[in-house]
């Protein structure tokens, strides 16, 4: 940190990076475990539907689940072998909460379906593109796990100029994407190409930390051919890799809060969903496996391992001689974002960066005897990369008033845990966020299933008393009719009656 | 087995800084502690007893509080022991033993604990407490005495100074001397101008290495400064409110001075003699009391200074940093309501931003 950066405060923190060695480790393949539990959500949006069944044999890359609904992703079988159940398996979700999944027993041959690439992707249709990358289903793998075709559509509509690959990857500990940009700079190059291509964009920057000289060198070099791509070197600071900040690093471009980064015509995505996309296009390959950082000083032998999609973290951290020593924390993903597992027989899935076991000193964080109290020192105020007082509206929500939590700018919290990392008073500041936007999306939906349910009582209640009125009405026509009816049949017989009594 | 045990779940992050608000707390009495050793060496053994009763009177009341109203004790954040510091250094430095008592009484349980305890109170304890002595025992509170250094042939030894700080009897004349600012009041209200005041052999002066009469600590401006810089450094502070606490009283120091010498005390005299130093980095800069934001601090800052030297020029009170601290910490959540920071991709007003096409 320069002198500078004491003097003018910046948003953001500079935590302790520890990427390396594990940084610096070749990359590892594992072995494909005997079975793999691939789940149907990977993504944001509507789970996949299943479009296997029990005990049918599947090709590695066939279609396990298809989307449905417009934002939602395909999911492929991660190897060849038998489909043995679709059913609900432990989620990689703090939650705990059971998530569908189809299980699949390998069968040891790994054998690829029949896939269809394709030589020169610059002669395709954008819209091609778009829809050849949602047939492989890939998804952002920085951690937003968005649906990568809809983006790229969106893109196109939106007519966007700049293309930003996401090479920060600010999150200590991780290195997938540093490895990646060391060893395949050329493939997310190519991919940089074919996206531009698919969106009509202009130029493309590369955006990279500057903790990650070797990968600025490597994507420079290659990137060297192609003046539309520019790798840009960024200062070393989280969330340096969030989107918006990003953004605002390399363009100045400030995306408006209630915006998607095309309003302002940009387009971000993440240099392993680029090099992905190049994967799904140039060879018709889905996102079956993906780089996963293994990391912590719980851990015997950290670095960057190829782990096949649905594989149990257990087994990536067995197959990287396991545990030194018993960690005090799982975590899946990044130590600023990344989620706690309560043990680790989850699988992996598209967005897991990295599994980190950290130790007890690693971890440490949370003040054993609770929170302090606040000292209102304002830390969190010049941490938050947002701008928000992390402080009012964490008093806001210690005393229920939700309300005046997004007052303060709530809902446009992006959970990234500056203001916790420097808390002096270690208050947990992310957990009251985040429970908070909980409470509120939950009144939100009970509001909307009120609101529906009355919807349905008042249609009821009118449908019983339109039904009551018709029945009346119906009634009432045929009594009148009846009456009609006996009238006549009184008149007709008093018409007859004169004639009988004359006849009588 | 699984070695992970499923317990509560944690949120992020799993990682942190490493602050702590003992850590801070140590760092700010750090950076005092040249200024108060030099205090205390200068003013020898009565400013010592003073300096340990109101460190013990705060750490005492902080608990007894804390004990009546059913709260576990927190004294070891470390707060209580700063404010009987702070405390300490703004009290003349032979003051009685009960200014000490009295004054952290003030500062610990009305200043902060009825407020609710730490980071709840919307004065500076150290200050209230100070205001409070100064108003109720203006005489005591304004007993200067000259530099006594310990070792020095004058100085009172130990057996001495107890007699001093149980019984406070009158200082010999010998002893007890002005201090600048108060001299400056004296000499002006009898309407002599400050030219010829300070002409005189046995005016007070101003001294940077702190060989003056004053506070027990405020008085090594340099070692004061030194601390200051030590907490701008370590980030404890940032420098917006001190930059502009000094701004906000040289400038029109300068200004006054410079049309008109015989009325108005000049720049040097004004941030080498009472609390300036001590006021701009160590008391204005209180986390519960100030603003959070920087533009917040500095018109925080600015109002300290500027409050200060009204006081001091046109007040009835030689000194006006307590009174100027107390002013704006009843601002400060007026300020923080109308300088929020704007959120990213919003405006001021918190309505969206205007897309632009890049
Ligand atoms: S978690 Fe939210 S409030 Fe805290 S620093 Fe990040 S954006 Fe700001
Ligand atoms: S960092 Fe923690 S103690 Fe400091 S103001 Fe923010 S919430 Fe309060």
């Amino acid at each position: 940190m320069g002198f500078m950066e004491r003097l003018i405060p910046h948003w953001g923190v500079h935590p302790d990076d520890r990427k390396r060695p594990a940084a610096d480790a070749p990359v590892r393949r594992m072995p494909m475990p005997t079975r793999l539990y691939v789940p149907l959500l990977q993504h944001i949006g509507a789970p996949a539907r299943p479009i296997v069944l029990v005990g049918q044999h599947v090709f590695k890359g066939q279609l396990l689940a298809e989307p449905q609904g417009m934002v939602s992703a395909a999911i492929h079988a991660p190897t060849s072998g038998t489909v043995v159940a679709i059913g609900e398996i432990v989620a990689p979700h703090p939650s705990g909460l059971p998530l569908v999944a189809v299980t699949i027993e390998a069968d040891g041959e790994d054998r690829w379906a029949d896939l269809v690439g394709c030589n020169d992707p610059f002669a395709l249709d954008p819209q091609e593109i778009a829809r050849r990358v949602a047939k492989a289903g890939v998804v952002g793998m920085g951690g937003a796990t968005f649906p990568s075709a809809v983006k790229l559509a969106g893109g196109l509509r939106a007519k966007i100029s700049t293309l930003i690959a996401n090479g920060g990857e600010c999150e200590p500990y991780l290195s997938c994407d540093d490895r990646l940009m060391r060893d395949r700079a050329a493939d997310i190059v190519d991919g940089i190409r074919i996206v531009l291509h698919a969106t009509g964009a202009r130029e493309a920057l590369v955006g990279i930390e500057d903790n990650k000289p070797e990968a600025i060198a490597a994507m420079q070099q290659v990137a060297a051919a192609f003046p539309e791509v520019r790798v840009r070197p960024v200062p070393t600071r989280y969330p340096m890799g969030s989107d918006r900040q990003l953004i605002m690093e390399l363009t100045g471009c400030e995306v408006p809060a209630d915006s998607r980064a095309f309003d302002v015509g940009i387009l971000v995505h993440n240099v392993g969903t680029l090099a992905a996309v190049r994967a799904a296009i140039r060879f018709g390959q889905p996102l079956v496996s993906r780089l996963v950082t293994l990391n912590g000083g719980a851990l015997r032998a950290p670095g960057n391992i190829e782990v096949p999609i649905g594989a149990l973290a257990e087994e990536v951290i067995a197959f990287a001689n396991g545990f030194k020593e018993t960690p005090a924390r799982l975590v899946l993903g990044g130590p600023m974002m990344g989620i706690q597992l309560p043990h680790a027989r989850v699988p992996v899935v598209k967005s897991t960066s990295g599994i980190l076991a950290l130790t007890a000193a690693e971890a440490a964080g949370q003040n054993l005897r609770g929170p302090e109290p606040c000292i209102r020192c304002g830390s969190c105020v010049r941490a938050c990369p947002v701008g928000l007082l992390p402080l009012e509206m964490a008093r806001r929500i210690a005393s229920a008033d939700f309300s005046g939590a997004v007052d303060f700018g709530l809902k446009d919290c992006i959970a990234c845990g500056c203001c916790a990392y420097v808390c002096p008073a270690r208050i947990p500041l992310v957990q009251y966020f985040n429970h908070t936007k909980g409470e509120l999306a939950a009144l939100e939906r009970a509001k909307l299933r009120a609101e529906a349910t009355k919807k349905l009582v008042a249609a009821r209640a009118e449908r019983i008393e339109r039904e009551t009125r018709e029945k009346a009405e119906t009634a009432a026509r045929r009594k009148a009719d009846r009456d009609a009816a006996k009238k006549a049949a009184a008149a007709a017989a008093a018409a007859a009656a004169p004639s009988e009594e004359t006849a009588a | 087995m699984n070695p992970i045990s499923a317990g509560d779940v944690i949120a992020s992050p799993h990682a942190h800084g490493g602050g702590s608000v003992c850590m801070t707390m140590r760092r700010v009495m750090f950076a005092l502690t040249p200024a108060t050793l030099f205090g205390l060496w200068l003013f020898g053994w009565p400013a010592i007893n003073l300096f340990v009763i109101s460190l013990g009177s705060c750490l005492l009341f902080e608990l007894i509080s804390q004990l009546l109203m059913g709260k576990s004790p927190t004294l070891g954040d470390g707060s209580a022991l700063l404010t009987g510091w702070l405390l300490a250094l703004t009290l003349p430095p032979w003051a009685p033993w009960w200014t000490g008592v009295v004054g952290g009484f003030i500062a610990i349980v009305i200043g902060k604990q009825v407020f609710g305890g730490l980071g709840q109170n919307l004065f500076n304890p150290a200050m209230v407490a100070r205001v409070a002595l100064l108003v109720s025992f203006p005489v005591v509170m304004t007993q200067w005495v000259a530099p006594q250094p310990l070792g020095s042939p004058a100085a009172p030894g130990f057996v001495e100074s107890v007699r001093i700080t149980l019984t406070a009897p009158p200082l010999p004349d010998a002893v007890a001397s002005a201090s600048l600012l108060g001299h400056a009041k004296t000499e002006q209200s009898r309407g002599v101008d400050l030219v010829k005041a300070f002409a005189s052999p046995t005016a007070p002066v101003t001294s940077p290495v702190g060989l003056r009469a004053g506070s027990l600590g405020e008085s090594a401006s340099l070692l004061l400064l030194a601390g200051g810089l030590y907490l701008l450094f370590v980030k404890v502070i940032g420098w917006q409110t001190p930059l502009a606490v000094l701004a906000g009283i040289a400038v029109p120091a300068a200004i006054a001075h410079g049309l008109d010498p015989t009325h108005y005390l000049g720049v040097g005299a004004h941030l080498l003699s009472g609390a300036a130093i001590l006021g701009a980095f160590f008391i204005a800069t209180d986390y519960v009391t100030s603003p959070n934001t920087a533009a917040g601090q500095l018109i925080f800052g600015l109002g300290v200074g500027l409050l200060t030297w009204i006081i001091r020029t046109w007040g009835g009170y030689p000194e006006g940093m307590a009174f100027a601290v107390l002013l704006m910490n009843a601002l400060a959540p007026v300020i923080d309501r109308y300088l929020k920071p704007r959120i990213l991709g919003r405006r001021r007003d918190g309505r969206e931003l205007e897309p632009a096409q890049s």
